[in-house]
């Protein structure tokens, strides 16, 4: 070691040292330059294409869902507002373990087996892993602040706050105003799906499914800038959303509620229309829904319950059920006779309380009819086949007249089509023609069928709606008005149609109009003369009455179910009983509300769907005294 | 003439006795380029940690034990750093081992030793300047440049705490220590022949090195850098957003505390590995041409140091101390800028951090004591 070191060179060393520091310097220098030369052609060559990625990532665009018009009714009363709800979301892409997740969730809300399981179907169907994905809706302040409190834990979930639909007036309203549901990927094949990011809900039913364009609004838009896990950290520009449309409606909320009452619990429907305008001052329909459960969220059991349910609840019978009119029909029957110049108001038929037609066996019995042939209304004129219902008088005009004249007579006050305005989910009915019975039958016109038609039965159906308006058809005088929910005129609503021209009835004098009117006066007012001299619905409505009504029963049979509804075989009995059917309108002179009332099964329309007429009329009109004074 | 070289040169040790640099032994030019670059750090690190205070403070505190590790190193003579090397040397790989074997883990790398209650540190860290020190301590005593044994024996020392580092794993901390131990060999005169065959050995096995040694992972990084988009929320990530951040920045950058990519905390690691992307981002072109700039001045007056210190070893130890600050910062950067993998390498003086800064600030220290002490 001593002689390697006697021999060593410090300054050769010094030497080399510095040569290779000069060599090893030069090799820094040019990776020097190898780092200049990459941070050049990021920093200056490629500096858009890094600028653009680097906006990209900040910032986000945003839909703004727009809150929903509220409905009103004619008095300024709230039908359908909308109302902060918190629910909870998960962003998949932020999530690293989604069943540690779960757990952390189920145990901080402390959530029952059955949510657990909801939560899972609603985990299962997402299809966007960056979307948030709604998990549990409608939650409590104590689960919100829960949530609040232990959020840190919880990466990849949001407590989301929106405005859900709310309808005050829960099952009462529910089949006139509708309702909204969950939006479905259906859903979006039949709206312009821009407009719906961001929105949970779409009218589905009634008003809410109508004017849905208007009431939905327009989306906004915002941009955002977000950081790498998503968050919001500022607002750059917004393009807000445009609220829906307020709409008015034509319904009268308290009579609405009246209206349900007088039905009592029955199955039924009642519509009320305003005679000058159309406008529908009530639409029920009973047993009814609460509205408000397809919007926070139904539990299958519930829905189950309310779907299956024999008494059908979702179905509108005001507008989509169709029933035999029966002898509500009749003053359709007797005007025709006169506009086609086959009878007059003097004629009189003899009522035995059967009818036979000429060379044919087959015996036409009245209402009236008693097996030891003691029924039969005696001497019949129309004025007196109205207001005791003679069957007999109807079978015989019927079967005079021309069945086609009758037909398109009787499509004038809308049977056989949906006159209305904005309810376009209301079924027609059924006008049976002959040409409808050879396609739909194969069987010819029978002389029959006329005679049945007479009386409002055979293969006629019309709804509570097509009746209601066949009362304000004849209140008017035989001006047709086309019923419509919206009141508001407002031109920016795009479903409103046009001005309606209202049609008149042709072939009808006037004092043919008055002498019908009083006729159907009789029904209610013409009593104290004795079993076959008073109205029909005298007994029930007539006695305790401070105005003048007019107003015709009908019992109409039930043949067969109608509607292509299923019903429980076991429950037969009860769905085999007559229907209960009285229109009306009041006051005589100056109507201002025209009603159908129709109680399903109920027996007798006199003295089961009358004073449930009278009780709605009653109530229309005390309000309007009491806004006159 | 050597002697007449060394002799022209100016002394700390004669002459300007007065000067208040001499008598603490620190090169007053080093410092102020390396304070240059600290205080550039801490400006930057104001943005980087968003408005958490609490860690700009600890890092000042930290850069204070930093410059005493500095003065405390530039104040012990090369003599006593030759007679200790070996020994150092070898506690240095004592406690390697014991890493392996009673470390912590931390982040599923096992690199620190925990003294319960009173502190912790890498072993890895010491041997940053341990194994350039025990090779320049081999080599001074041999006849140089070295022979093809004293090649071999010198690559023993440097590569079994290399590899001990390498298994912890902390592959950055091994390729920095085996930088430094190889410059020693480069800076002693080793055979350009014997230099360029290693490389062109190297780059035959280097197959073989893929398949066998590379980790996993290791190859996914390596994968990633020719194409970060193949997995763009995983690996990639950090190179999309870094160099998105870099390039962002353009050529005057965004402002200070103005940059997105670190605020919205889309850079990961914007304190530490990956604080040059904030500088690329907020300052833009010209503040990272002004820290390169820094940067390499450092490393010209450390060589010019290095060149003028008074003995084969410390020459040799100085000159491998500047050769490691240039791998660290060229690595760093070059993995942030996506010219090479993902490695855990700071940058130095300026990534949050302080263990890293007191060792390359001892190591300016050594570097000073080297060239400023008498000739022995």
């Amino acid at each position: 070691m001593l002689v390697e070191l006697s021999i060593k060179d410090s300054g050769r060393e010094q030497e080399m040292f510095i040569g290779r520091a000069i060599i090893l310097f030069a090799l820094v220098v040019i990776l020097f330059a190898t780092l200049v030369a990459r941070m050049l052609t990021l920093q200056v060559v490629e500096h858009e294409t890094y600028q653009l990625r680097a906006d990209n990532n900040r910032t986000q665009i945003q839909t703004l869902a727009p809150s929903r018009g509220m409905i009103y009714d004619r008095n300024g009363r709230l039908l359908a507002d909308n109302q902060t709800s918190f629910s909870l979301a998960v962003v998949a892409e932020r999530v690293e373990d989604i069943e540690d997740l779960l757990s952390s969730i189920i145990k901080i809300l402390s959530l029952d087996p059955q949510q657990v399981e909801k939560i899972r179907a609603e985990l299962a169907k997402r299809s966007r892993t960056d979307a948030a994905v709604v998990i549990l809706e409608a939650l409590s302040e104590k689960q919100v602040s829960l949530l609040a409190v232990n959020r840190h834990r919880l990466p990849g979930i949001e407590v989301m706050s929106h405005l859900v639909r709310s309808y005050p007036m829960g099952s009462i309203a529910a089949h006139a105003v509708g309702s909204v549901r969950r939006l479905t990927k259906e859903d979006l094949q039949t709206v312009q799906p821009v407009q719906y990011r961001g929105s949970q809900f779409i009218g589905k039913r009634g008003v809410e499914a109508f004017y849905e364009k208007s009431l939905h609004g327009k989306v906004g838009y915002q941009k955002v800038e977000t950081d790498a896990y998503g968050r919001v950290r500022r607002v750059l520009d917004v393009q807000g959303a445009q609220t829906g449309q307020n709409l008015i409606l034509h319904l009268d909320s308290k009579l609405q509620a009246v209206s349900v009452d007088a039905l009592d619990g029955r199955r039924g429907a009642v519509v009320a229309l305003d005679p000058a305008t159309g406008g529908v001052l009530a639409m029920v329909s009973q047993p009814s829904y609460d509205p408000n459960l397809f919007v926070s969220g139904i539990s299958p059991s519930q829905f189950k319950e309310i779907s299956n349910s024999i008494y059908v609840p979702l179905f509108n019978r005001a507008v989509n059920g169709q029933y035999a009119p029966g002898s509500t029909f009749k003053p359709v029957v007797g005007l025709a006779g006169i506009s086609s110049s086959t009878t007059d108001w003097k004629e009189t038929i003899d009522d035995k309380g059967w009818f036979k037609l000429s060379g044919q066996e087959r015996v036409y019995r009245d209402w009236s009819w008693t097996k030891d042939d003691s029924g039969g209304q005696g001497e019949v004129n129309l004025n007196r086949a109205i207001y005791r219902s003679s069957n007999v008088y109807f079978y015989d005009l019927a079967s005079r007249m021309e069945v086609n004249s009758l037909l398109s007579f009787a499509r004038q006050f809308g049977f056989g089509r949906n006159l209305a305005l904005d309810i376009p989910q209301a079924s027609s009915g059924l006008l049976p023609t002959p040409e409808w019975k050879r396609k739909v039958k194969n069987q010819p016109w029978y002389p029959g069928d006329s005679v049945n038609l007479g009386i409002g039965q055979g293969d006629l159906l019309a709804t509570p709606l097509q009746m209601a308006a066949v009362a304000a058809t004849i209140a008017n005088r035989g001006k047709v008005v086309r019923p419509k929910m919206l009141m508001s005129g407002d031109p920016s609503i795009d479903e409103m149609i046009g001005v309606d021209e209202p049609l008149q009835i042709v072939g009808i004098s006037e004092e043919d109009w008055e002498n019908m009117v009083d006729s159907m006066e009789d029904v209610v007012h013409r009593g104290g003369k004795g079993f076959r001299g008073n109205g029909t619905a005298w007994a029930y409505i007539g006695q305790n009455i401070g105005y003048r009504m007019a107003g015709k029963s009908g019992t109409s049979q039930v043949v067969e179910i109608n509607q292509g509804e299923v019903y429980d075989e076991g429950k037969l009995s009860e769905f085999r009983r007559k229907h209960a059917w009285f229109i009306a309108f009041a006051p005589v002179d100056n109507p201002t509300i025209a009603v159908a009332v129709l109680v399903e099964n109920g027996g007798g329309g006199s003295s089961v769907a009358a004073p449930v007429a009278k009780a709605v009329i009653d109530a229309h009109l005390a309000k309007d005294i009491a806004r006159i004074r | 003439m050597s002697l007449d070289f060394q002799r022209s040169l100016p002394s700390y040790s004669s002459g300007a006795a007065s000067s208040w640099y001499a008598r603490i032994h620190v090169d007053p030019m080093l410092l102020l380029l390396i304070t240059g670059v600290v205080l550039f750090g801490l400006v930057i690190l104001s943005s980087a940690v968003d408005g958490n205070d609490a860690l700009f403070y600890a890092q000042v505190r930290r850069m204070g034990l930093a410059y005493a590790a500095l003065i405390i190193a530039a104040q012990l003579p090369p003599a006593i750093y030759l007679r200790w090397a070996p020994f150092i040397y070898l506690v240095g790989l004592g406690l390697l081992i014991l890493v392996l074997v009673v470390g912590v883990k931390v982040k599923g790398s096992q690199r620190w030793i925990d003294i319960p209650g009173l502190f912790r540190f890498q072993p890895s860290e010491l041997m940053k300047i341990a194994v350039p020190m025990a090779v320049a301590w081999y080599l001074q005593q041999r006849m140089l440049p070295p022979s093809l044994k004293h090649t071999l024996f010198s690559l023993l020392i440097i590569a079994v705490p290399a590899f001990l580092i390498g298994v912890e794993p902390d592959l950055g901390t091994s390729i920095l220590v085996a930088g430094a131990g190889v410059a020693v060999l480069l800076l002693a005169g080793l055979s350009w022949r014997w230099i360029f065959g290693a490389f062109a050995l190297i780059a035959a096995a280097a197959p073989l090195l893929w398949q066998f040694v590379l980790k996993d992972y290791q190859q996914q990084r390596i994968l990633t850098l020719f194409d970060p988009q193949s997995d763009p929320l995983g690996a990639g990530w950090n190179i999309i957003q870094s160099t998105t951040a870099i390039g962002s920045g353009g050529v005057f950058g965004k402002g200070l505390y103005q940059g997105s990519q670190s605020y919205l905390d889309f850079l990961p690691e914007a304190r530490t590995d990956f604080i040059v992307a904030v500088v690329g981002e907020e300052l833009g072109f010209v503040g990272v041409a002004f820290l390169l700039t820094l940067y390499l001045l450092i490393i010209a007056r450390g060589l010019f140091l290095a060149a003028q210190a008074g003995s084969t070893f410390g020459r040799l130890v100085a000159g491998a101390l500047v050769m490691t600050f240039f791998i660290y910062l060229f690595v760093n950067i070059a993995m942030v800028s996506g010219i090479l993998p993902v490695v855990g390498v700071p940058l130095p003086l300026v990534s949050y951090g302080g263990t890293s800064a007191i060792t390359l600030m001892a190591g300016f220290g050594i570097i000073m004591s080297m060239r400023t002490h008498k000739a022995w």
